[in-house]
């Protein structure tokens, strides 16, 4: 209290004044700090900041265009896009994602891998983004999640569409499927066209046809609020969809081809004479495609690895295969046409063949011991299929006729058809054996090469377009699945000639392979029963295992596995071919038995409702009148 | 004699000036006061989402705030001094009660829970300790000595060391600059304030490693550099930033923001107002704010230095000063060139305590304005 008597409130008046100038001048220093400050992020640097802030809030979306749907030569959809709900998390918008994962894990099910690979997800999303957690969820599932949304923070559930293949396993190694692109893929797409779509197509014509059926995708300008929720579209570009397929194939014709292997393993290849569309393509067993979609299974996709019928193996473009016998008539017509046999020459087949220096004979496999006997000529050694008279012809023909001349027909190189992973085959040459087994030719090569067997391997698609060749007497058919795309017809090249053959060879070989089906000694004789149409073939059968000369092929002792292929090739109508088949069953021991009854049954099918020939009896036809009369 | 003015001025009503100075009021403050409400009021429409919602509370607030200033501008410059120490004693009292029974968000405590209202008694220790040390320094010699200085400087540590211990390191800045400034303005000795400085850089080191909390200390290093961790602790500074920027000169138009109407800005309607502002009404709009502020400053000075008593000078040059402490502070902060820490923009920034506290200490400030001429005796 005394201090303040000795106060003196002008001095301290004075201090004071003082002090509030000091201040001000402090307060406009800085208040001009802050404008400095508030002109050099609004003025100068102004542009920049307008980039940012339109950065942020506008965002391309992509606009994924829909896959184009793949149809049958009818109309059959054999691929299709579904909408499908997949549950999907925002990262952003969920504090504490192992906990709603663990929720989440109560109300549906969720397997260790969709967690681990929602992981992996995560790391490549980009904020506010929804990434998906588990696929196709079920129409309950999504009835529980919605019931339950309100205590799951950044949980949706998001429709986009998916691919079907309501074939299921029916076209599975012709269609093929899509999957989840996958990081090797990831670097050779264009990033911008997939941008928005996630899957791709991973075999068949799924891949062959991916550009095609992608489509190009569309775009939309969005303005999003900072949660990432559209607030509006500025701009919008459409996608184009896909293009849809319509394939030479008839689903119908499939599925009695694919019912006919009964479960035994195999592939048939049907194709349409005239246009090389392929008709039918079956590889059995097969699988659902539709597992693939949306990533298949471990424990699914080890089953199929791991089983001993190979079904995720297309043995129609893929399997390489000894054609055995069935290449007999092909051989036949080379050698003709090379005079080094003719329709008169006659040999003596006493059922083994001896060559010069070797010790080994060559045994006939398709004859009971003592041959086919005296006067064996080339029609009858093709409708009996006799070996020793394709050895000696073999000899007298040689490799480099058999060899040359063979590639025409579509042996030994890839046919071109529009699938991916096709198998060359094998047509030997001597050049072939020089360069991949660095060994000389020999004599005995051929005569094994003769019937088809030996270093040869075809498969059944080369097999078919042999045949088809054959059928049309010279014709090089090409083959083709995908008969439209986007509506515009693929039109094939105009058909060329192989080389100008004499047409009474072409005959003698139509009529040999007739024989096979319909003369009484043929070896396919068993399935003309009840033919309204005249059908040519050829049976086959290929060595799984050698047998010795001194040995006979005894079925009992060996194991089904190790049980001969059987094979056939055939064609019909026989004056007007339009259908060509090559098939084989795997360890099906006879062409006849086993294989001829599967392409009887295709080629009945395909002739019913296809040929222009009428094959309703005449019978029937005068019942409609007597109706139409009434 | 108050009572007669006013019965006078009822019975002979004679223009705005003469009634607001029966009533102690400042006009040039009420109209300075009352843009500066119109302006924030009309950001704050547009911050909030063009709700009104947050503009009707903000209203409810101002309109206590106000009825409040005219009660304390009532209240004799004498009364205020004498009742100081009390005030001051009621709201260290409010701040340990914060420690135990406050509520609060974010692992901090910072309200009372009334029941009617919850109160943030850090912000009304902005006024309670200028109003402390006023009295104190005001009673004793200017400028004030060693142990007087030493003594302020307790009774300025006590309560804001309670706030850091809350935490709030923002609050607890300002309200240690508020009553600093007080013993700034009664002439603290320069060598005092050279000291006090090197003190301040030495305790740099000692707060990094014992008084920050991490989150504190991220947010300096994120002042440092924001683009480390863009969608982290660096985001607010980055949209605020971002929000200012592109309102360039003229802004983007009223309620036409798209980092505030999109949600990008985080704080719009709190903190970091200012960055709405600055969008929507660009740089001509923040240099109508700081001319706004200055004014509301320079009236302030000027009735400090007009006031008759050392007490009414030294409360009322302190109260204009750190008005424009919580202004840089803020825009400082908004506009990265300072760490992000709580501090509203005052008179713009939803918030009733802060409203509150403003129009009492502008209350204050209308009280010394019309403070009678010293009866004194003088030698």
């Amino acid at each position: 209290m005394n201090e303040e008597a000795f106060s003196d409130p002008a001095r301290e008046r004075q201090i004071f004044v003082g002090r509030v100038l000091l201040a001000s001048l402090l307060m406009l220093a800085f208040t001009a700090i802050l404008i400095a400050r508030y002109f050099d992020l609004q003025i100068n640097q102004h542009q920049d900041f307008v980039t940012q802030s339109d950065n942020n809030r506008v965002h391309m979306r992509p606009n994924p265009p829909a896959r184009g749907v793949i149809y049958d030569r009818n109309g059959e959809m054999l691929a299709d896009n579904q909408s499908v709900s997949n549950l999907t998390i925002i990262r952003e918008r969920s504090n504490d994602l192992e906990k709603l994962i663990e929720n989440i894990g109560t109300l549906v099910p969720l397997s260790e891998s969709d967690v681990t690979r929602f992981y992996k997800r995560l790391k490549r999303r980009r904020p506010f983004e929804q990434t998906p957690i588990k696929f196709n969820l079920s129409e309950e599932e999504q009835a529980i999640l919605a019931v339950n949304e309100h205590r799951l923070d950044g949980v949706k559930v998001s429709a986009r569409l998916s691919r079907f293949y309501p074939k299921r396993d029916l076209f599975a190694h012709v269609v093929g499927y899509v999957g989840r692109i996958n990081e090797r893929e990831i670097s050779l797409i264009d990033p911008i066209q997939y941008s928005g779509t996630d899957s791709i197509g991973k075999v068949g014509l799924e891949k062959f046809y991916e550009n095609s059926l992608l489509g190009s995708v569309g775009s939309e300008h969005v303005e999003t609020n900072a949660r990432g929720r559209v607030m509006r579209v500025l701009n919008k570009v459409d996608p184009d969809s896909g293009s849809d397929l319509v394939l030479h194939v008839d689903s119908n014709l499939q599925q009695i081809a694919f019912d006919a292997f009964a479960g035994e393993r195999g592939a048939l290849v049907a194709m349409d004479v005239k246009t090389g569309g392929v008709l039918a393509m079956v590889s059995a067993p097969s699988y659902d495609a539709n597992l693939f979609v949306s990533g298949i299974s471990q424990k699914n996709y080890s089953e199929l690895l791991n089983s001993a019928d190979n079904p995720m193996f297309n043995r129609a473009i893929q399997g390489q295969y000894p054609p055995g016998s069935t290449v007999k008539p092909l051989f036949g017509l080379i050698a003709l046409d090379n005079k080094t046999v003719s329709p008169s020459t006659r040999i003596e087949d006493p059922g083994f063949f001896f060559m010069e220096g070797i010790e080994r004979p060559w045994r006939d496999h398709n004859s009971e011991r003592g041959g086919h006997g005296k006067g064996v000529d080339l029609a009858k050694a093709i409708i009996e299929s006799c070996d020793v008279f394709f050895y000696k012809m073999g000899i007298k023909t040689g490799i480099n006729i058999l060899s040359s001349n063979s590639s025409a027909f579509g042996l030994g190189a890839k046919t071109g058809i529009d699938l991916p992973g096709e198998a060359t085959g094998i047509m030997p040459s001597r050049t072939w054996k020089k360069e991949s087994r660095n060994a000389s030719w020999f004599n005995g090569d051929t005569i094994n090469m003769s019937i088809g067997q030996g270093f040869m391997l075809s498969t059944p698609l080369q097999l078919a377009v042999m045949t088809a060749r054959i059928a049309s007497k010279g014709k090089i058919i090409e083959p083709r699945l995908v008969k439209s795309v986007g509506g515009i017809d693929l039109v094939p090249a105009k058909t060329k000639q192989i080389k100008e053959i004499d047409p009474k060879y072409w005959d003698y070989i139509h009529d040999s392979m007739k024989g096979v089906v319909h003369s009484v000694r043929g070896t396919a004789t068993s399935i003309n029963r009840g033919l309204t149409y005249t059908m040519a073939g050829k049976t086959g059968t290929a060595q799984v295992v050698s047998i010795s000369a001194d040995e006979d092929y005894d079925k009992s002792k060996l194991n089904k596995r190790q049980w001969d292929h059987a094979l056939f090739i055939a064609f019909a109508p026989f004056d007007d071919p339009q259908i060509a088949v090559g098939l084989i069953v795997e360890n099906g021991e006879h062409g006849s038995s086993t294989a001829a009854p599967i392409a009887r049954s295709v080629i009945d099918a395909y002739l019913q409702t296809n040929s222009k020939i009428s094959s309703i009896p005449n019978d029937a036809l005068k019942g409609l009148n007597v109706y139409a009369n009434q | 004699m108050q009572i007669n003015d006013f019965v006078r001025t009822m019975q002979n009503p004679g223009g705005a000036r003469r009634i607001s100075r029966s009533m102690n009021i400042d006009l040039i403050l009420l109209v300075l006061l009352f843009a500066l409400c119109t302006f924030g009021l009309a950001v704050l429409y547009s911050a909030g989402g063009q709700d009104l919602s947050y503009v009707k509370r903000q209203l409810t607030f101002m309109t206590v705030g106000f009825a409040l200033m005219l009660i304390v501008a009532q209240i004799s410059v004498r009364s205020l001094e004498r009742w100081a120490f009390v005030i001051y004693g009621l709201g260290l009292v409010s701040l340990f009660a914060v420690l135990i029974f406050g509520v609060g968000a974010k692992g901090a405590q910072r309200w009372l829970d009334l029941g009617f209202t919850r109160l943030q008694p850090a912000e009304l220790m902005k006024v309670c300790l200028p109003l402390m040390i006023s009295a104190y320094l005001s009673k004793r010699f200017i400028p004030p000595n060693f142990k007087h200085v030493c003594w302020s400087i307790v009774m300025i540590l006590v309560p804001t060391l309670l706030i850091v211990r809350q935490p709030d390191l923002g609050t607890a800045i300002l309200v240690f600059m508020s009553g600093f400034l007080v013993l700034f303005l009664a002439g603290l000795g320069k060598r005092y304030i050279a000291g006090s400085g090197l003190i301040a850089i030495a305790a740099i080191p000692v707060m990094w490693l014992f008084v920050l909390r991490d989150y504190q200390k991220q947010r300096i290093l994120t002042l440092l550099s924001p683009e480390d961790d863009t969608l982290g602790s660096g985001w607010n500074i980055i949209q605020s930033k971002t929000a200012i920027g592109s309102g360039g000169f003229e802004g983007k138009g009223w309620t036409e923001g798209t980092q505030s109407q999109l949600s990008f800005l985080p704080e719009s309607h709190t903190d970091f107002i200012i960055a709405v502002l600055a969008e929507e009404f660009g740089l001509i709009g923040v240099l109508a704010l700081c001319t706004l502020y200055l004014l509301v400053i320079g009236r302030s000075l000027v009735i400090a230095t007009n006031a008759q008593s050392q007490f009414g000078r030294l409360l009322a040059g302190s109260l204009a000063s750190i008005f424009f402490v919580y202004i840089f502070v803020n825009m400082g902060m908004v506009s990265g060139i300072l760490p992000v820490v709580g501090a509203p923009l005052p008179m713009i920034s939803y918030g009733g305590t802060a409203i509150l506290t403003l129009f009492i200490g502008f209350g204050m400030l209308m009280a010394i304005s019309r403070e009678p001429k010293q009866m004194r005796t003088q030698f």
